[in-house]
């Protein structure tokens, strides 16, 4: 088939590198779009014949972004290994983390990144179209947005000494407890926390107002979802079991043991791109193409547990017919992931387990194989260890948020492109458009392409006579 | 003993005979960057890290076995040798594969720490980057070789305090490498008595407690100096 090649690279405001490709049928339609990465850092080969203990401390470094994620995963990795249950007081803690986490990294990708497409406009000039754009035009936003990302740091700090890679989690619980010092800096700065929430709603309550055509045409499609829920199917962020849901809202299956997880996803390594494309089993490939992520955690579970997510929850499930299906609204579940974050946040604040001492379960291997699973900001992540009776890694599975919204975003891409590509020309218009469809996901690439490969990533511009236009490689 | 004078950077001292400069250095308050000797046991002079002059002689040498001499000139701390222990420390880090961020001793480590001193913030060497393994058969202590720096402490307090003579160095330059017995598994090594000496008293993080995380290996050296001087001086002395 006569086919053109539209490439747009580099997206960004976006971790790490991508690609872009978006194929023309010979009428000059598109036909389909393919998000490609292009960050290789081999992780899995790399964590070979290391100590499982030490893997919460390397895992972390996969990603600058979401290192707590990748901290818990791994811990609990090494907590199935050792075939403890950890200590109560341990396992909220490592909760509390995931919670300053999830503010964190939610506030940053609705602040920093993608606010200032919908309240700048899209089509103001990308070197205005940013968080500095943003100071200039709204600072007290910019300044509250700011200071909400510094509060879930301060949390993960607080717990883990560290903002950026804390190897605080460890397997068997955790290092240390939460000072009463630390307790009462948190409690003192929640209600900013919160203030600050409720003018993000107010804002984007009214972007939804005026953003329907992104409503429509940004990711919205079938598929299913997927998160972790609690026994009672509520929201959840670190324990629990997983649940699929279709785009009609049904339940397909429920309180699936994570740990079984290579029963019910198979993973399709796609020729053009490191990152894996997990889907679910029971329906083949690609009609098993699941979301994960704020907007798939929203889509499966019945109740925040929370009153005033429980709110925001109702609001957002009346968006959808059976499930919210625009990945638009993966920024709307964000919010809601924050304030559901802060409230539990206040909850721990009175909670006396969080001072004690008792932290740390220990035993020797007990188990060859240990799978960690936890919900990190942007969808399920799983780490999968198999190790030798002395406990070094003989093989190494991780499976994260981006590799699993990959097919997604590709459908997202090429459903933008459908409303905005004119003739075989890349507008500014066009490309404002497909960045921000791709950063409704929250993609952060550099920790999706761990896997190891052997071909080396190389791009190439294809005319519809099939001459090569131009040819990049990965470097 | 009769005792010797000499100057350490121009400092009139005096020191004890057969005493060696890093002891007399020691005495007088002058530090000396080390990473073989260990307070306890006999010096090997393997690390070249504390390096001295000294008036007269053209070669640079190792304070922790040189002997002091009467009217010796010694100085510590001059560019040639900042540069030179500049150099020793980037070979031992190309040496072997030290990733601090994700060490088990990060933070308490005498090799990283005197990088750290030493501005060390990148290598001019090439990377070896030399495929070693970890031995984690041991029932409470791993090794891992890739952060061995070959100073021996570990062999030295084996022998020497606790006279079960696991530890040993098997073969040479860059195959060289610490073993248990005859080359076994520690874990299978007859004659370890767990005591876990080496552990404390290993430099960087190749020796550490199983289940370590990151920057978890501390080390409590009190207790290795507790044992010397009780066996040497016959009091049981606790250091605070
Ligand atoms: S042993 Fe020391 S220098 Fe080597 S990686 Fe560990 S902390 Fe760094
Ligand atoms: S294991 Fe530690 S104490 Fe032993 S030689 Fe290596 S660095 Fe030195
Ligand atoms: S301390 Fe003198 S050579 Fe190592």
């Amino acid at each position: 088939m006569m086919s053109k090649r539209i490439v747009i690279e580099p997206v960004t405001r976006i971790e790490g590198h991508a690609k872009i490709s978006i194929f023309m049928d010979s009428a000059g339609n598109v036909a389909d779009a393919e998000f490609h990465v292009v960050e290789f850092r081999g992780f899995e080969k790399f964590c070979e014949g290391r100590p499982f203990s030490e893997m919460p401390g390397i895992t972390q470094r996969i990603c600058g972004i979401c290192p707590v994620s990748h901290t818990l995963a791994s811990a609990k990795a090494g907590d199935a290994i050792m075939a403890v249950n950890i200590p109560p007081a341990a396992n909220k803690l490592r909760r509390l983390m995931n919670l300053g986490q999830i503010v964190q990294s939610h506030a940053l990708s609705f602040f920093h990144l993608s606010a200032p497409d919908f309240l700048l406009g899209w089509d103001t000039p990308p070197a205005q179209r940013n968080v500095f754009g943003l100071i200039a035009a709204n600072p007290g936003l910019a300044r509250a947005g700011i200071r909400l990302r510094q509060f879930g740091q301060e949390i993960i700090e607080i717990l883990g000494a560290k903002k950026i890679h804390p190897a605080w989690a460890v397997p068997g619980g955790v290092r240390s407890p939460l000072t009463e010092e630390g307790r009462a800096r948190i409690r003192a700065w929640l209600p900013e926390s919160f203030a600050t929430a409720k003018t993000a709603f107010d804002l984007f309550q009214k972007t939804m107002d005026t953003h329907l055509r992104e409503i429509q045409i940004y990711g919205n499609f079938p598929s299913l979802f997927m998160g972790l829920v609690g026994p009672d199917g509520s929201w959840e962020h670190h324990d629990g079991k997983l649940r699929f849901i279709d785009s009609s809202g049904c339940i397909i299956a429920d309180q699936l043991d994570a740990r079984d997880y290579l029963q019910f996803i198979g993973e399709s390594v796609q020729s053009s791109s490191y990152l894996k494309s997990p889907y679910y089993t029971p329906l083949g490939f690609p009609d098993g193409m699941y979301r994960v992520g704020p907007l798939a955690r929203l889509n499966v579970c019945e109740r925040m547990g929370v009153p005033k997510a429980d709110a925001e929850l109702k609001n957002f499930k009346s968006m959808g017919r059976g499930a919210v299906t625009s990945s638009f609204l993966y920024h709307y579940a964000r919010l809601i992931e924050i304030l559901a974050a802060l409230e539990f946040i206040e909850l721990y604040m009175d909670d006396p387990d969080l001072l004690s001492e008792d932290l740390r379960a220990d035993a020797g291997i007990n188990s060859l194989r240990g799978v960690g699973v936890s919900e990190a900001p942007r969808g399920t992540l799983f780490h999968d260890y198999t190790v030798d009776r002395n406990g070094l890694l003989q093989k190494v599975n991780l499976i994260v948020a981006t590799g699993q919204n990959n097919l997604a975003m590709n459908q997202t891409v090429a459903q933008i492109a459908r409303h905005y590509v004119r003739g075989a020309t890349i507008s500014e218009h066009l490309l404002n458009r497909v960045e921000h469809g791709i950063r409704c996901y929250d993609p952060c690439l550099s920790c999706s392409t761990h896997a190891v490969g052997q071909m080396p990533l190389h791009i190439r511009l294809i005319g519809p006579d099939g001459a090569i236009l131009c040819e990049a490689a990965r470097h | 003993m009769a005792a010797k004078t000499l100057t350490i950077n121009g400092l009139q001292i005096s020191a004890e005979e057969g005493a060696t400069i890093l002891q007399a250095a020691d005495e007088a308050n002058v530090k000396i960057p080390t990473l073989c000797h260990l307070d306890g046991v006999y010096d090997v002079g393997a690390c070249r890290l504390c390096l001295v002059e000294v008036a007269g002689v053209p070669k640079l040498l190792p304070a922790c076995t040189t002997k002091v001499v009467e009217g010796m000139e010694v100085k510590t701390d001059t560019e040639r040798l900042r540069k030179y222990r500049r150099m020793t420390l980037e070979l031992l880090l190309a040496e072997r594969n030290h990733v601090c961020a994700v060490c088990v001793a990060n933070g308490h480590c005498e090799l990283q720490a005197f990088a750290w001193s030493l501005g060390i913030d990148h290598v001019r060497y090439d990377y070896c980057f030399p495929k070693w393994s970890v031995d984690n058969t041991h029932r409470l202590f791993g090794m891992d070789h890739n952060r061995c720096i070959l100073c021996t402490r570990c062999v030295r307090v084996c022998w020497h305090i606790e006279g079960a003579g696991t530890k040993n160095v098997s073969g040479r330059g860059g195959h060289a490498r610490i073993i248990s017995d005859l080359n076994q598994p520690w874990g299978e090594a007859d004659s370890c008595t767990s005591c876990g000496k080496c552990v404390q008293a290993c430099p960087t993080g190749a020796l550490f407690h199983k289940g370590s995380t990151v920057a978890e290996m501390e080390r409590d050296r009190s207790k290795l100096e507790f044992i010397v001087t009780a066996r040497e001086k016959k009091q049981w002395i606790a250091s605070d």
